[in-house]
């Protein structure tokens, strides 16, 4: 993509001087608009992409949104059902909210991303048109890729060894299975190798696990096999957690990656050859960006990920486009979390309502705090504030607005209220 | 003001705009007072109205807003979040968050 350097008083210049006028883009759009946006997947960073997108635009955008789900189910929290103090009901909400914002929400899959005509083409055989389009499609949970390399798995037996990562059927399928498994029984959970989607996810599901067992299944065991090194995030508080609420139960192996499943003996085999038997086994895979990323040519770094121009979270390589949320290339300590999906929906917004108002984006600012409960009361949390560096054409985390609790745990019990009270407010601020 | 920005070459696709460089200017400043703002949204609410017993901060002063963010940020009031995400912002940041949750009304 040809990008340029402008400052805020060049492009007035221009704008002024008549230069960059005329239409917004070959589509024909309502009388009064500003333009047309398609947004492509209603999850954390879609949803909000798309509300804000009516809020700041006045109304004066017009916003389709294109999720194939008829409900949004939120993965943060998710880990809850399995631990038993929340049902998957609780976390699992319509669109009619984004409708009330002039969103035209359409319940259909995007097949293809026509970047050249400006267009998307969907599986009910319509395409719709667009100025710009947001991309925000999430990690590919279905299909080849999840297991690609994983000898003995494919996707269709994760009906049997669930994975989870993507909140719904599988939290509940995971569930039943913990429910179903006799006390004294061992649980295996696999933790891919970073970057993966929510990286406290696993440890938190570690916790809630571990609370299950602890309080309905005492003799039982919790093997966590984990690809990193070392506890990828909140490390020290975690461990700290296992140690003190869940000793005798959780058993954390660093160091292992599984890349064999031996579906029928329930067994898991790293690369070293340890096999690892489990009654349930939870196999979260390695991830990347969703296929229709993908397929749009919007996948730049590794075969995983989208990089963005985070001034405008527009794709480096597909103009017109912008790519938000977990397929995102992370910049520097960035997480791939809900949270932050949420934030760059809104970067993606502001930037589009100003590009469309014929005005310069502004440097965007991002925040994000994941809260993680270590059993049905009590949460931990990470914060970091990450502002644009123009310099390095990046985000970065500001010197000293960064952090994890503190160590005082009659602190964690105010932060497990806070946590659902965020995770309350957040999808409000999503869907509502 | 020269704000060295980086803007895609989309840049040039624009739309005609109705009103003067003045107006245009301001409507940018309160467009990045709201765009900050945006980041308390996921804890505080869209517009400052949040949910689930989270502190709501439309329609407070203005002052007391920048005041309690200020405190956070050099310490002097205990938190358990905010005293890491207050030092993200400058106080013209600050201000300006300030300013616009004042100016929203507060809902229910």
């Amino acid at each position: 993509m040809n990008t340029r350097n402008f400052s805020r008083r060049d492009v007035l210049k221009l704008s002024a001087a008549g230069v960059a006028v005329g239409a917004l883009g070959a589509c024909a759009t309502t009388p009064g608009s500003k333009g047309k946006v398609v947004v492509v997947g209603g999850g954390w960073g879609g949803a909000t992409a798309a509300k804000y997108l009516r809020l700041w635009s006045e109304g004066s955008i017009d916003v389709t949104l294109v999720e194939p789900s008829r409900t949004f189910v939120s993965c943060p929290i998710s880990n809850l059902v399995l631990g038993g103090s929340r049902t998957i009901e609780q976390l699992t909400m319509g669109y009619d909210g984004l409708r009330a914002h002039g969103v035209n929400v359409v319940h259909d899959t995007v097949t293809a991303i026509d970047a050249g005509k400006r267009q998307v083409r969907l599986a009910s055989g319509t395409s719709l048109p667009y100025d710009r389009l947001i991309v925000s499609p999430g990690i590919e949970s279905s299909a080849e890729f999840m297991y690609e390399g994983i000898k003995g798995m494919t996707a269709a037996d994760a009906d049997v060894i669930p994975h989870a990562w993507k909140a719904g059927p599988q939290t509940v399928l995971l569930r039943r299975q913990l429910e179903a498994m006799a006390d004294g029984g061992t649980v295996v959970l696999s933790v891919p190798m970073a970057p993966y989607r929510c990286p406290p996810g696993p440890y938190e599901r570690t916790c809630q696990i571990a609370h299950y067992l602890k309080t309905r299944k005492p003799k039982s065991k919790l093997i966590v096999v984990d690809a990193n090194p070392q506890v990828t995030s909140k490390g020290p508080l975690f461990t700290r957690v296992w140690k003190e609420d869940y000793a005798g139960i959780v058993e954390y192996r660093p160091n292992m990656a599984v890349n064999e499943v031996d579906v029928k003996g329930r067994t898991l085999v790293s690369n070293l050859g340890d096999r690892i038997k489990g009654d349930v086994l939870n196999f979260i895979p390695p991830q990347r960006a969703a296929n229709i990323a993908r397929d749009a040519g919007l996948i730049t770094a590794n075969n995983r990920w989208c990089e963005v121009d985070w001034m405008t979270m527009e794709s480096i390589k597909v103009p017109g486009v912008h790519v938000i949320g977990d397929a995102t290339l992370s910049a520097p300590l960035m997480p791939k979390s809900g949270h932050m999906a949420n934030q760059h929906g809104k970067a993606a917004a502001a930037a589009i309502v100003e590009l469309m108002n014929g005005r310069a984006p502004v440097p965007p600012m991002m925040a994000n705090t994941c809260y993680s409960y270590i059993d049905d009361r009590n949460a931990i949390h990470v914060a970091s504030v990450h502002r644009w560096v123009p310099e390095k054409k990046t985000m970065e985390v500001v010197a000293g607005a960064s952090g994890v609790s503190g160590q005082d745990r009659a602190q964690w019990v105010f932060e497990g209220q806070y946590a659902w009270g965020w995770a309350q407010t957040v999808w409000a601020d999503m869907l509502a | 003001m020269r704000t060295k920005v980086y803007v895609s070459g989309a840049i040039l696709g624009l739309s005609t705009w109705g009103s003067g460089l003045t107006q245009a200017l301001a409507q940018t400043d309160a467009g990045q007072a709201r765009y900050v703002a945006a980041n308390c949204a996921n804890c505080h609410g869209t517009a400052g109205t949040a949910r689930g017993g989270m502190p709501s901060l439309a329609g407070q002063s203005k002052e007391r807003l920048a005041e309690s963010f200020r405190a956070f940020r050099d310490g002097k009031r205990p938190a358990t979040v905010m005293h890491q995400i207050a030092k993200g912002y400058t106080d013209q940041q600050i201000d300006a968050m300030a300013e616009y949750f004042a100016s929203q009304k507060a809902a229910r």
